[in-house]
């Protein structure tokens, strides 16, 4: 059996807690729970009713019935204390969640009560309503029978630990941070979550704090890859002094769940591959790997390095087209004009006749920013073959920009 | 059990290797004299300056993004350009660009990390702009290395370079030629059009030439 609390108090919840931990906040006035644990306590469901209402205050509506939802219904209903009652002679508008062209429909059958409800054939009620006119003819009934929504705590993944003695080496430090992710990706494990973001707040020595917080493409909750990341980070970003004390966050999220189709090539493993990323990282530098994205602007360099994982996307047309590969920097070239036209070249590396040029191609813009570009390209093919793009600034200046291969 | 077979074990013979998968690179006239790039084995494209080495490299990313696969650009001499790559069918987006600042040691060790983590369709290693002075110092022992942290993967380990550096072993040798730079327009107004690379497979040796055309970008 259940009890339902309906009414205006604000503590309803806290009321519900004092007869049992297990209760069900339906809305912000009303609290269902089970009393079938009280009986050994209280005594029989009007005892328990009694008591229950005693707890509760006078303005606040107390109902026992069979099941959650009668119990629900009737301390919305009748005032006071009820204890098993008679739905059948309330109105069918009290019924929750009853659409509007279905109460319309019952009133032109003359249908009124919840008893009357109750006696319609099943068959015809299926026919004409579906589902929903089913659910609510059971509930006339008082034939569902569901397991409480239990209100769950929010739960915390951080932990923290006090230094008797400060540590300045990172070796010691990560022994203290792998024993809070173990303790914290084994409480993430027990809820079938994953980490999609770390913090680690270290105060310092010096009585200042060091926070790093780590976003991971995927959520994660093997502790030894989450530990690894860490260790990158903190040695790519060490502290200023030695530590004091340190705090560990964890934010939560659904772990990733995909499936793998026995015809697809197979992909590096995201939370592998963000592990190798970041050793990659503190190799070549935060801003050098990624994934090359372009820009939708003329300038000579219309694309960008974005600090992200690769990932499968819609296809392209596939075509033959010349490639061309940069110089960085620019070569700095001597070029001897005939007619305003590249005629010889020298530059590091890079010197001979002109064969061929096709240009020039006057190219220029950002003029409304600090880093504007102006400047006139060429094609130009030497001697030996070699296809080389070449410009020149506004100051005469003549650039190799790169070769075609 | 017949001789050659006892033979085979008793020496500790490999018995003879299945042929490997490939993926072939979309340029008709290469992937008739080859089947295409050997999976789980090292491939150099050879070549001078302009010989059309980068647009092969291209080519094979574009093949293997077009198969869904991830793959990875180790750029030794930050002289990678998306914008071309785009235009030849690259899915930029599945693409791992890792750009090594001229440190050819940091792009060796890029590729070890790349080539163990796994998972990868191609991985470039591109050395075309390094100096034959370092790129022969370069120890054998990586090549090994990478050969077989690939050998029984899908991925292919292509360098692009200027001379052969993996030498035995790698499963595929490509020397590419410039044959012809064609110019649009009348002299003064002229215009880079395409260019035509000639491709010649020195390991395994085929007395058979391919030849493919390689329009301009833009």
């Amino acid at each position: 059996m259940f009890a339902c609390i309906h009414g205006p108090a604000a503590n309803l919840a806290q009321i519900a807690a004092d007869f049992s931990p297990w209760f069900e906040q339906t809305a912000p006035d009303t609290v269902v729970f089970s009393i079938d644990p009280l009986r050994r306590i209280h005594g029989t469901p009007q005892q328990i009713g009694q008591a229950v209402a005693q707890r509760s205050g006078d303005r606040v509506h107390v109902a026992i019935a069979e099941t959650a939802d009668a119990a629900i219904l009737a301390a919305r209903n009748f005032p006071g204390l009820t204890i098993i009652p008679n739905l059948g002679d309330l109105e069918v508008a009290t019924l929750p969640l009853l659409p509007e062209d279905l109460s319309q429909t019952l009133e032109t059958w003359g249908i009124h009560t919840i008893e009357q409800l109750a006696q319609l054939p099943e068959t015809g009620i299926v026919e004409r309503f579906g589902p929903t006119g089913v659910y609510l003819q059971r509930l006339a009934k008082g034939a569902i029978h569901r397991p409480l929504r239990i209100a769950q705590p929010e739960i915390t993944y951080d932990d923290r630990i006090d230094l008797d003695h400060p540590i300045s080496l990172l070796e010691p430090l990560l022994f203290l941070i792998a024993r809070i992710l173990n303790d914290q990706c084994s409480k993430l494990m027990s809820n079938a979550m994953a980490a999609q973001e770390i913090m680690i707040r270290l105060e310092l020595e010096d009585r200042t704090e060091h926070l790093r917080t780590l976003r991971l493409p995927v959520p994660m909750r093997d502790s030894k890859a989450l530990l690894k990341l860490l260790q990158m980070d903190l040695e790519a970003h060490p502290p200023q002094s030695a530590t004091m004390a340190l705090s560990l966050t964890l934010k939560p999220a659904q772990p990733r769940t995909t499936q793998g189709g026995i015809f697809l090539p197979a992909a590096p493993a995201p939370d592998k591959l963000e592990l190798t990323l970041a050793r990659i990282r503190g190799l070549v530098g935060e801003d050098n790997a990624g994934v090359p994205e372009l820009l939708d602007t003329h300038h000579p360099h219309p694309f960008r390095l974005v600090n992200r994982q690769p990932q499968i996307s819609s296809q392209t047309a596939i075509a033959s087209h010349q490639a061309f590969r940069y110089f960085r920097p620019p070569l700095t070239a001597t070029v001897d004009l005939d007619c305003n036209r590249p005629a010889r070249i020298a530059a590091s590396g890079v010197h001979g006749k002109v064969l061929n040029a096709a240009g020039p191609w006057r190219t220029s813009g950002d003029w409304w920013t600090t880093e504007p570009w102006n400047r006139d390209e060429w094609d130009i093919a030497l001697t030996n073959g070699a296809l080389y793009r070449i410009y020149c600034d506004p100051d005469r200046r003549w650039f190799i920009e790169g070769s075609y291969d | 059990m017949n001789p050659n077979a006892a033979l085979t074990t008793t020496l500790g013979f490999r018995p003879d290797v299945q042929a490997r998968e490939t993926l072939p690179t979309g340029i008709a006239s290469l992937d008739q004299i080859i089947p295409g790039f050997p999976r789980g084995a090292i491939s150099e494209i050879l070549g001078s300056e302009s010989s059309g080495r980068t647009t092969l490299i291209h080519s094979l990313l574009a093949a293997s993004t077009a198969n869904l696969e991830i793959c990875a650009y180790i750029d030794t001499d930050d002289s990678f350009d998306p914008v071309s790559a785009a235009a030849a069918g690259v899915a930029l987006s599945q693409l791992l660009w890792i750009r090594c600042g001229h440190n050819a040691g940091h792009a060796l060790k890029v590729a070890d990390l790349l080539l163990h983590a796994g998972g990868f369709g191609v991985v470039v290693l591109d050395l075309c702009q390094v100096q034959p002075r370092i790129a022969n110092r370069i120890p054998i022992s990586y090549w090994y290395r990478f050969r077989r942290a690939i050998e029984n993967t899908p991925t292919i380990l292509a360098l692009a370079e200027k001379e052969p550096l993996a030498r035995s072993c790698a499963s595929l040798m490509l020397e590419l030629q410039r044959q012809k730079t064609a110019w649009a327009g009348a002299p003064g107004f002229k215009l880079l059009r395409e260019v035509e690379i000639e491709a010649i497979p020195r390991k395994p040796v085929r007395p058979v030439k391919a030849n493919f055309k390689a329009q301009a970008t833009g």
